[in-house]
């Protein structure tokens, strides 16, 4: 079951001069890790910044419908700051705020109300989501930013984790980190999928073959292919999706 | 500037030594037949000595291989060819393994008659060069066409050591002392039915590599 659905998605920058996305229908199940690749300036952030409206922060005009359950979030009717809790993001360089790891993650639920053993028991719940409770657990009031580069982009998943979202999206999650804390959120992205819809744009393909179950290919804007992850990588149908995963694109 | 350019190359040397390694089994095959209708000790004994330059060939290809998966990550049809180049060496080796048998055999029979003309056994042969041959042309061209009727010609190589089999078996029993040379002949239509497998499993493989699809042949 499709959990977002694209239908003509055009997005425009500078005042209508760059058509950075055109037309692009897409589907992305529930449940499942879809990964945007393609090169660089191809739309592929573009594309995962439209899916909560991330966009609109930068004078962006966006045509088009993108689907969640159904309901159009670019409708008026749509609370965007409920939408962006439905709908978390991580983004490639860890970003903690410069306060304690617990109020870090207590940040998002406080917002939306939460005090006492209410917050402490989702600080817990969503460290332990993020696989990070465990190296946090008798540290929670020092400063996130002593914690390590891996460990700070865990943090943030169990950030975006704390406000209850559906769906997750990262943005180069792992260009920033080490091979063996990229392993870890691999690893985080798996375990996570079973309860949370994923979307991750990603420069490695590798990465996008290791952890995605479906994967769509960018190219100027337009959406050239998109299917099931092995199909892509072991037998792409489009001559330019073969091109740019084989590396003779240049 | 060619981007991947070593790759690329790399690559291509790949099927470069995949094709020389094909041909020299398909020439064991061919010469060993050669030697068996001759009666030719010398050659035989040429095909054996062969046989070592086919085994280094294959963990020289099988390295190549594996320094390509391990350093280029490749995708796609890259990864389809190096996986068939992985799987094709060891049915080119097996080719070669069966015509270094044969050639045993040629050597045992030293300069005896056969006990009967051979007809069969050279037609089982010319077909399973064939194919060998069609495999090779495949292989380098991404001309898979030429494969569409592996199943039909490895059915008319096995009706052939069907054939071979029940005549040698008529012999043994009308001349006893005919029993060893018939015993030979056996296990060498034996051995080209296996170069017809093999055959078809290479042909198999060249259609997963340029189209993507698994098919099984033969």
């Amino acid at each position: 079951m499709s959990k977002i659905e694209t239908r003509s998605l055009n997005v425009y920058y500078d005042g209508g001069t760059v058509h950075a996305l055109k037309g692009v229908n897409i589907k992305i199940e529930a449940n499942k890790i879809t990964a945007l690749i393609g090169p660089s300036g191809c739309g592929k952030t573009t594309f995962l910044r439209a899916l909560n409206r991330m966009n609109e922060l930068n004078g962006v005009k966006t045509r088009g419908k993108v689907l969640m359950d159904g309901v159009d979030i670019y409708s008026r009717k749509v609370d965007v700051i409920q939408l962006r809790k439905r709908i978390g993001m991580v983004f490639q360089q860890p970003n903690p705020f410069p306060m304690s790891i617990f109020d870090n993650v207590a940040y998002g639920p406080r917002i939306h109300g939460l005090r006492n053993r209410k917050l402490e028991r989702i600080i817990e719940e969503s460290l332990k989501k993020a696989a990070l409770w465990e190296e946090v657990k008798d540290r929670l009031e020092e400063s996130a930013l002593k914690l390590s580069g891996g460990q700070q982009q865990r943090l943030c998943i169990a950030r975006a984790l704390a406000v209850n979202p559906e769906v997750l999206l990262f943005d180069e999650p792992c260009s920033a980190l080490d091979p063996v804390s990229t392993a870890r959120i691999e690893a985080l992205l798996r375990e996570l999928k079973n309860d949370y819809t994923i979307v991750i744009v990603t420069h490695n393909m590798q990465q996008a073959a290791r952890v995605s179950d479906f994967t769509a290919f960018f190219l100027m804007g337009e959406l050239i292919e998109f299917g099931e992850t092995m199909q892509i990588f072991e037998k792409p149908r489009d001559k330019r999706t073969e091109d740019y995963i084989t590396g003779r694109f240049g | 500037m060619a981007v991947r350019k070593e790759y690329i190359e790399d690559l291509e040397k790949l099927k470069e030594e995949v094709l020389r390694m094909g041909e020299l089994a398909k020439e064991s095959a061919k010469n060993a037949i050669t030697a068996l209708v001759q009666r030719d000790t010398e050659l035989a004994s040429k095909i054996l000595k062969e046989n070592a330059i086919i085994d280094d060939l294959e963990f020289d290809i099988e390295n190549r291989c594996m320094k390509l998966l391990a350093l280029q990550q490749p995708m796609a049809v890259d990864l389809r060819t190096i996986g068939t180049c992985m799987k094709i060496i060891t049915d080119f080796d097996r080719i070669s393994d069966l015509a270094g048998d044969i050639a045993e055999i040629v050597r045992r029979i030293g300069h005896e008659p056969h006990v009967k003309p051979l007809i069969d056994i050279p037609r089982m042969s010319e077909i399973a060069q064939g194919m060998i041959a069609d495999c090779l042309k495949a292989f380098s061209s991404q001309d898979i066409k030429i494969l569409e009727d592996f199943s039909e010609r490895d059915d008319v190589i096995d009706a052939l050591f069907d054939q071979v089999r029940r005549e040698l078996i008529t012999i043994t029993i009308e001349r006893p002392r005919g029993i060893a040379n018939a015993g030979h002949l056996l296990f060498v239509a034996l051995h080209l039915e296996r170069i017809g497998d093999h055959a078809c499993n290479i042909a198999s493989r060249i259609i997963y590599m340029v189209t993507g699809e698994k098919r099984k042949l033969g």
